[in-house]
């Protein structure tokens, strides 16, 4: 059953700063309303991984990294590699995370980075493919959340997406019926690059790029990702509050723009 | 199993698989207070999907440790039969149906006044029957019923649709084929008085102005929806009325 969570007694004596700043048009780290927090990428920091990245969105840091192993294809896309999201909300990253199976909230996150990634068709998963029917490569992709210090949605996203571009595969060939590894090394079939964007709604006003004291407070959120073409290919909202259809119009549009900054600085990360 | 054949989505005339236009829903059948000991119930059918939901509460919060000093704790179960489906569904949880419970609970939530009821829990149960694309709007849409007929004070009804994309084509309420073969899909909660929306998913691939205009297709839907859940309601009392007539018409007679 998903419950509703209680908000934290901090949470509660922080809620009115944070609101009576908002309505001045201010932020607790005195950043405007659409303004994102400093972002580093780190590509490539796990050698045994496939592929891999660090991402420090403010204080929020979100590691990603990319194992590519062999398996059974699902019999409805049998001639299609496989990918498969997950996340982990490591006990040190937050007070409040706890060691066991996944919450709702990791698995959220983890549906929404992975929405993203598939709907976008950002891999080909036909290039994966061994024997159409029997074998396939899988790709996993592995979030681990290291602090949170608020919007692990947008930290994730761009980890995966910074893990899967910097991912490194044997090129393969399939010599009767065996999967034959040859000594070249190539990169994953990568065709866009989704990239996650949430505006939260806090005492009316519309913000983006949450941190942790601002998150806890806000009624709801709405995370858009677009692909390289300005295209939107998955959205997710979340909260308790409600968004009305201008606010959600005008969120999808700042979210477009702003993700195109954020994807060619991803970018500028490959060589 | 094998690759299901791809069958064209829009015929010559720009009609739809099932013969419908593309901003025209599927038959819509809605029925209040059919479950005896939940406090409120109510089914849905939506195209195929024939979905139940149940609610109980408010009541004591077990286990105690659940319960919130200023509001109700409200809880949400998403679940699809294992016969619900094509293949059998494992009855066990799946991630899916957990993140479903999630954003379904936080659709309801906003039009619930939980305020009224500190230390208590509502419990929202929604059962997936038999499954036709858009559970969780139909869902939505049925556990909104349920809630009103429960007597929970609500700020006012939710009701729930989704729009979508076939063959270059914005398109109202996606059958099952459309929803596997289609571009996108966009499911919407919203409450038409209060001009808000409590849910709002997107898969598949919309540029900016298609997005537009499949919200504002959802919304619209939403409202005719609305209207369709307000005569199901009235129509649970309309009965009572009339039977209540008869026994007094009887009553007289002898």
């Amino acid at each position: 059953m998903s419950v509703t969570h209680q908000l934290s007694p901090v949470a509660k004596l922080e809620q009115k700063t944070v609101h009576d700043l908002i309505v001045k048009g201010k932020r607790l780290d005195e950043r405007n309303a659409l303004d994102y927090r400093p972002l580093t990428i780190m590509l490539g920091t796990i050698e045994k991984a496939n592929g891999s990245a660090q991402v420090y969105l403010g204080k929020t840091k979100v590691l990603a990294g990319v194992k590519i192993q062999t398996g059974t294809p699902f019999p409805d896309t049998p001639d299609e590699g496989i990918l498969t999201v997950n996340a982990e909300f490591v006990p040190m990253a937050s007070p409040d995370f706890e060691a066991g199976p996944p919450g709702e909230d990791s698995i959220e996150l983890a549906r929404v980075v992975d929405r993203g990634i598939r709907e976008s068709k950002a891999i080909d998963l036909k290039k994966l493919c061994v024997q159409p029917g029997k074998k396939v490569f899988v790709v996993f992709v592995d979030i681990y959340v290291l602090d949170h210090d608020g919007n692990l949605i947008d930290a994730a996203g761009m980890a995966a997406l910074g893990a899967l571009i910097s991912s490194k595969m044997q090129e393969f060939e399939v010599k009767n019926d065996e999967l034959v590894f040859k000594d070249k090394i190539m990169p994953l079939p990568i065709r866009d690059y989704p990239v996650p964007i949430t505006s939260v709604k806090i005492n009316g006003s519309i913000v983006l790029d949450p941190c942790l004291e601002e998150e806890q407070v806000t009624s709801c959120r709405l995370t858009v990702t677009t692909g390289k073409d300005d295209r939107i290919c998955a959205m997710q909202k979340g909260g308790l509050g409600v968004f009305t259809p201008d606010e959600v119009k005008q969120i999808v549009s700042t979210a477009i723009s702003k993700s195109r900054d954020l994807r060619q600085r991803i970018l500028s990360k490959v060589n | 199993m094998g690759k299901e054949q791809k069958v064209p989505l829009l015929d010559k005339n720009g009609l739809r698989v099932d013969g419908r236009r593309l901003d025209e829903l599927r038959p819509l059948k809605l029925e209040v207070g059919i479950l005896d000991k939940a406090d409120g119930s109510a089914y849905i059918e939506h195209g195929k999907n024939k979905i139940l939901a149940a609610v109980y509460g408010p009541r004591e919060a077990h286990p105690k440790h659940i319960a919130l000093a200023d509001r109700a704790v409200v809880r949400c179960r998403y679940h699809m039969a294992p016969f619900s489906t094509d293949e059998r569904k494992s009855p066990a949880p799946s991630r899916r149906e957990l993140e479903l419970s999630k954003v379904i609970r936080e659709s309801l939530e906003p039009a619930i006044m939980s305020e009224y009821f500190p230390r208590a829990t509502i419990d929202i149960i929604i059962e997936v029957l038999q499954a036709d694309a858009g559970t969780r709007c139909a869902g939505i849409t049925a556990a909104s019923l349920a809630l009103a007929d429960a007597g929970i004070p609500m700020r006012e009804l939710v009701a729930a649709c989704a729009a979508g994309k076939v063959e270059g084509k914005v398109v109202l309420d996606l059958s099952d084929i459309e929803d596997k073969q289609g571009d996108a899909d966009l499911p919407v909660a919203f409450m038409p008085k209060s001009n808000v929306i409590g849910l709002l998913q997107m898969d598949g691939s919309l540029t900016e102005e298609e997005f537009k205009q499949a919200l504002d297709l959802a919304t619209d839907a939403c409202r005719r929806i609305y209207d369709m859940q307000r005569e199901a309601l009235k129509q649970k009392y309309h009965v009572v009325k009339d039977e209540a007539e008869k026994e007094e018409v009887a009553e007289v007679k002898v």
